[in-house]
């Protein structure tokens, strides 16, 4: 495939970002998309929504979040590395944001414009319950009502976020179809969001759905990378040489990349979740162990059978449980922009235990994905390349889960 | 030449009241109940059957038509049993109409050419899909109407009338109008809202207009038939296969007669009805 002009101009009209995008949904849904489109656009181009975003990122998510130095993982990288080898590793601390993880960023953008557009209720999905704790606290904020739909399978091992959410004034709703993860939350927020047109509002957590969700979410997190380029060229005098993000439905890893996309020298990497490993089929890696197939609106790869039904995913990470990929990801991935690798559950244990004892950081199972791939690929590269990851969680939620898995009662 | 869609609702017509279109998931509860059931339906009262399709996330369907579906794939149910099951069918019956109804991601995985071949094969006349709205017509809807198969596409009380003419442009055989905001089988439509919803769209088209997705009980169903074209029955023919299932979701004797017996009495209750304004 010839390589674009620029890999930043995505998705065209229609939402699509190459083969993958779209707008698959029922007729009910249409007219609610279209016009969830003209308000984000018009808002887009409005000084005073921008203002309104700048000032709740900046008070009350309380951005820009740190770019930090990991010294000590990159020296104990160093230190089984051969001479003149190991990355320099730095931390994009997403996990320091209000509510826990990079998630925030987007509902603030979304609840605004849903409050633009007169909606008086929210719904949302969630999987590792990051995304729908961020929504309840929006909706709290602004005085909305906010519905969450979480899959059965989910609710049990996250139990942390239900409790917050119900504390924030939300209801949780556990979903007992299908595999009861998130890929069955989300066909329940759609099937609520069919059945009350008028007056709901659905908040979507990930770089996935009908467009436009994937391009706006997509341009809510941005802010992740947009920071990370001023605060490396402030630190290091230059841009990174590599980025890495774990990869669910991709909505941190996508905010980190796409300021990046059109700096070549700037290397990608995505890491999918490979549960049990991948060749044993219980896992997450949509990229990797997929094809493209249709699915929550959009084209992109999924985990499916010969019939197209779609499979359970699998990863430690609840965050990370879903058969499907944000479309720019299929792209970015056909196109070669971007490399996607995996990492199984037990590497992300494995990392999640290293840096909490090496840096004082305890990382969301999501993103101790990326940190395990960090852990394989810093070695391999020269102590001048400048590696960013992206810390978009904090691990509060995974400590009643890594307990259990560690043996140990709390 | 004029298609099986075409001439069976001429038929209805001529005979002053709507058809009725039953919808049952191919597969549910296993393949030889199911296909015994397809073959059933045309005596027991179905003028046009409507095939689910199953696929495991049905955005747009209630618990019954998901439980249907996930029975259906259980017991191994695949789009290609699905097109010889109609194709079974079709050997025995040349006249009533054939739809196939689900939603893109398995017509996509099996491949849209081999697919439009095979279903015209196998003698299918129709499609419903629901996850394909006109924004995505390259897809499916304008090959599948090269092919020769009607593409029959949803219209909704979200659709208005700015709307209206692009949702009908390349839809062929009927228009499927779902009475509600919402997913299959939970409110009941309001026949009134409906007869006006139904006036709307005949403005805008000549084709005939099935009411669906609300409608759950042989008096609602008469209720719908005196301003439609065509009443559209499932989660209600789905709920009464299910109560005869044993306590593993294995068919019963009862099964096949639970679901002809209310097919008889919803076409009892649909041919009862004098359409009020039959074209």
């Amino acid at each position: 495939m010839n390589a674009p002009n620029s890999f930043r101009t995505g998705p065209d009209d229609n939402g699509h970002f190459g083969l993958f995008g779209g707008r698959f949904v029922a007729e009910t849904l249409m007219p609610l998309i279209l016009d969830l489109e003209t308000a984000y656009n018009e808002a887009k181009a409005d000084p005073a929504y921008k203002a309104e975003m700048d000032a709740g990122l900046k008070h009350y998510v309380g951005r820009p979040s740190p770019l930090y130095y990991a010294e000590r993982l990159t020296e104990h990288l160093r230190a089984g590395a051969p001479a003149g080898m190991g990355a320099k590793i730095y931390f994009k601390r997403e996990e320091l944001n209000h509510t826990g993880s990079h998630k925030v960023n987007n509902v603030l953008g979304q609840i605004l414009l849903a409050r633009r557009m007169g909606k008086k209720r929210i719904i949302a999905e969630t999987g590792a319950g990051q995304h729908g704790v961020a929504t309840a606290t929006l909706c709290a904020r602004y005085g909305l009502e906010c519905v969450v739909y979480m899959g059965a399978v989910d609710v049990a091992r996250q139990a942390p976020n239900v409790f917050r959410m119900k504390m924030l004034g939300a209801s949780v709703v556990p979903v007992q179809s299908g595999s009861k993860t998130l890929k069955d939350a989300m066909n329940e927020a759609l099937r609520d969001w069919v059945t009350n047109v008028s007056d709901t509002f659905y908040c979507i957590g990930t770089v996935a759905g009908p467009h436009p969700y994937p391009a706006m979410v997509r341009d809510f997190q941005s802010i992740i990378g947009t920071e990370t380029r001023e605060q490396m060229l402030e630190m290091e005098g230059r841009l990174p040489d590599s980025l890495i993000a774990c990869i669910g439905g991709g909505s941190n890893a996508m905010g980190l990349f796409h300021p990046f996309l059109d700096d070549p020298g700037v290397r990608i990497f995505g890491v999918e979740a490979a549960g049990h490993g991948i060749p044993s089929g219980q896992h997450a890696a949509s990229l990797t162990g997929g094809r493209p197939g249709v699915l929550h609106g959009n084209r992109t790869y999924l985990l499916m059978d010969g019939d197209g039904q779609i499979a359970e995913a699998h990863s430690i990470s609840a965050g990370l449980d879903y058969p499907g990929i944000g479309p720019e990801h299929s792209w970015l991935h056909d196109t070669g922009r971007a490399t996607y690798i995996s990492a199984t559950d037990d590497e992300a244990l494995a990392a999640f235990q290293l840096v909490a004892k090496l840096e004082g950081i305890i990382p969301a199972l999501e993103p101790a994905h990326a940190l395990a791939k960090v852990a394989d690929l810093a070695p391999t590269l020269p102590d001048d390349h400048l590696m960013v990851v992206n810390l978009s969680g904090r691990g509060d939620k995974d400590i009643p889960q890594v307990a259990d898995i560690l043996g140990t009662s709390l | 030449m004029s298609t099986r869609i075409e001439t069976r609702f001429r038929a209805c017509a001529a005979e002053g009241r709507a058809a009725l279109v039953t919808f049952v998931t191919a597969g549910d509860p296993d393949f030889d109940t199911s296909l015994a059931l397809l073959k059933a339906l045309p005596a027991a009262g179905a003028d046009i059957i409507e095939f689910g399709v199953p696929f495991t996330d049905p955005m747009a369907d209630g618990p019954a038509i998901q439980a249907a579906g996930l029975r259906a794939l259980a017991a191994g149910q695949t789009l290609a049993k699905t097109l010889a099951m109609v194709k079974t069918f079709r050997a025995d019956d040349d006249t009533t109409p054939v739809v196939l109804m689900g939603y893109y991601n398995p017509v996509y995985v099996y491949g849209v050419e081999r697919f439009l071949a095979d279903a015209k094969a196998a003698g299918v006349d129709g499609l419903v899909v629901v996850d394909l709205p006109p924004e995505e017509d390259d897809e499916l809807c304008l090959p599948a109407l090269a092919a020769g198969l009607d593409f029959i596409r949803l219209a909704t009380p979200t659709t208005d009338d700015k709307r209206l003419p692009a949702v009908l442009k390349h839809t062929a055989g009927f228009v499927y109008y779902v009475s509600i905001t919402g997913i299959t089988g939970m409110a009941q439509a309001d026949p009134t809202a409906v007869g006006t919803a139904v006036s709307r769209i005949k403005r805008h088209t000549a084709l005939p207009v099935a009411v669906g997705f609300g409608v759950k009980t042989p008096e609602s169903a008469a209720a719908i038939a005196a301003n439609a074209d065509g009443v559209v029955v499932g989660s209600a023919l789905i709920d009464a296969l299910r109560a005869t299932l044993d306590s593993e979701d294995r068919a019963t004797p009862a099964t096949l007669p639970a679901v002809t017996d209310l097919v008889g009495r919803l076409a009892e209750a649909v041919r009862g009805v004098r359409r009020q304004a039959a074209e």
